[in-house]
């Protein structure tokens, strides 16, 4: 059985129809793109499925289970983490704190216990502080561990965000444009680092306009166009399919 | 972090707390030390829900008044002990913050300082006109704090209960700040869409840092009414919320230390200028513009920053 499947899914906001019937379904252990043109509704989708947005219409599962409009901070006990297109990081926070939020639910949040400074809290966010750490070595921003999440470069904070969802421990982690803004060797970096984590054995949904990024590390990739699917295939599928070069550079017909 | 230098900070704050009745001349000071800690209490629990989550609270006078009148009240109408009416006064404040909070928690910015203005507001309008339980704006007596025989009286004595109660109001935040419910406040501060999608109940977490500090703001209530002796309205009024707020804006928003050094300033201020004779209200209009022009994140984090720290330390 696939791991995410979604069926039939649309949104409306008004009468603009952002995602039209979309039906796809992701196996365990891919690396799943969603590509299109600006405006195609790839944002809206990532949006529908975890959490964000409710659907009009369509149903969204994982491992079975119907999660459509669930509330997110409920659909991230379900395994579920994703980082966002334009940055969200808590610039309140250092670097470390930032990933470990991530790591909220696997924590005691009680707040009179908290106050109180029960052993057992104080001890396991040492451990979470140790393993916070280790994933920021992981990708690769382990030099900025202590420092504000507000003095880091944007390059770094889009890793951070990688670090942060990965401290969840999420069985499908979504990543909405995760090259956006980089250079061309940041670029190859999270490549490299989005392979890591698939490596690692989750699950990653990835929208990216970076189409040499797309096209070298995804098992499938889905193409969405005016909130439609176009076609759904392996890269080279994708690539050679006549519809997909119409819907990025226009046709005569 | 070593023991000790997580500890330093409560170390410090005991040593000045037990030092400074050396040099305090008389009961007009110790008076004014007691008022400071009162204040720095409430402040404290102010400070969570402002500085660290990102909310606002301008009615919280009206949980302070809550507090004040539970402990005249339960007593003197009803013959309940003080301390059992001093808990039944925080737990009735909590509940009314709780039930409210749950609404007007979906509010933001100009509309939920409304909401929570209205709240401060209503409060203060029924203690006024419940005349024949509060004795509407003239006040009433509060019967004096008695604890197993013993009975709590002058500044001294006084003195030293509110200084237990900073110390232990001080530790508790040091240690909710540093604790996955705190990272979960201050996270939702900068992100409600991330620390959702990171798992975060975002209403629960406002609702619960509400409540806390509605709790701290009634005991504090209840202590002022019995440490006076008598209250009256003005307790609960609108202004008084405005000085708290002030003294937690002045001091530092998320700053611990910033909370106990407005609540000091703020309430020493009004007394050092007493000698401006009818201007003195001026004079704190003027300070408190110099400070937010100069120092507009306030006075502990201004000067961390200034001293090269970049504060993340110095909460």
């Amino acid at each position: 059985m696939a791991l995410l499947e979604v069926d039939n899914l649309s949104i409306a906001f008004g009468g603009v129809k952002a995602v039209q019937n979309v039906s796809f379904s992701v196996d365990r252990g891919l690396v799943y793109s969603v590509i299109g043109p600006n405006g195609a509704g790839k944002t809206t989708l990532f949006n529908l499925i975890t959490g964000v947005y409710t659907p009009s219409e369509g149903d969204i599962r994982l491992d079975g289970k119907s999660i459509a409009g669930t509330a997110p901070h409920r659909l991230a006990l379900k395994g579920m983490a994703r980082t966002f297109q334009n940055l969200q990081i808590c610039m309140n926070m250092t670097a470390l704190e930032n990933v470990m939020v991530g790591a909220h639910l696997q924590l005691d949040r009680n707040m009179v216990k908290a106050m109180l400074r029960f052993p057992g809290i104080a001890r396991r966010d040492r451990e979470l502080k140790d393993e916070a750490r280790e994933l920021m070595r992981f990708v690769g921003l382990e030099s900025y561990w202590n420092l504000g999440a507000s003095s880091m470069p944007y390059g770094a904070l889009k890793r951070l965000e990688i670090a942060r969802a990965l401290a969840a421990k999420p069985q499908i982690l979504f990543l909405d444009e995760p090259a956006a803004g980089l250079n061309t060797h940041e670029t190859a970096e999270i490549d490299e680092l989005v392979r890591k984590v698939a490596d690692s054995g989750v699950t990653v949904v990835l929208v990216e306009h970076d189409m040499k990024m797309v096209m070298n590390i995804s098992d499938r990739i889905l193409v969405l166009d005016y909130g439609k699917k176009l076609t759904e295939g392996t890269a080279r599928e994708v690539r050679e399919n006549p519809d997909v070069i119409a819907a990025y550079l226009g046709s005569n017909a | 972090m070593s023991v000790l230098k997580r500890h330093f900070p409560l170390l410090i704050l005991s040593v000045v707390l037990l030092l400074l009745p050396l040099v305090l001349p008389n009961n007009y000071y110790y008076d004014i030390a007691i008022r400071m800690a009162i204040n720095a209490i409430i402040v404290l629990g102010l400070n969570l829900l402002i500085g660290f989550a990102g909310q606002i609270s301008l009615g919280h006078a009206g949980f302070v008044g809550i507090g004040a009148y539970a402990s005249a009240i339960l007593p003197t109408h009803f013959g309940w002990h003080p301390i059992l009416a001093m808990l039944a006064g925080a737990a009735i404040a909590s509940a009314i913050a709780a039930i409210v909070a749950r609404p007007i928690f979906r509010l933001k910015g100009h509309y939920l300082a409304m909401a929570t203005l209205g709240l401060g507001i209503i409060i203060a309008i029924v203690i006024k006109n419940e005349a024949t339980y509060t004795g509407g704006p003239d006040g009433m007596p509060v019967a004096a704090l008695g604890l197993m025989g013993f009975e709590i009286s002058g500044e001294k004595q006084w003195y030293w209960v509110l200084a237990a109660l900073l110390l232990f109001s001080f530790w508790a935040s040091r240690n909710l700040i540093d604790s996955p419910f705190g990272r979960a406040l201050r996270a939702l501060h900068g992100s409600e869409v991330a620390s959702q999608v990171m798992g975060v109940d975002i209403v629960r977490y406002k609702v619960a840092i509400f409540v806390l500090s509605a709790f701290f703001a009634s005991l504090m209530g209840s202590v002022t009414a019995h440490y006076i002796g008598f209250v009256t309205p003005n307790i609960a009024d609108f202004f008084h919320s405005i000085e708290l707020m002030t003294m937690v804006v002045v001091g530092g928003m998320a700053s611990i230390y910033g909370s106990l050094i407005g609540a000091v300033l703020l309430t020493a201020l009004p007394q050092a200028l007493s000698t401006f004779e009818g201007w003195e209200t001026v004079a704190f209009g003027i300070i408190l513009i110099l400070c937010m022009i100069f120092m507009p994140k306030g006075l502990v984090p201004t000067l961390a920053a200034r001293f090269g720290r970049n504060g993340q330390e110095d909460r």
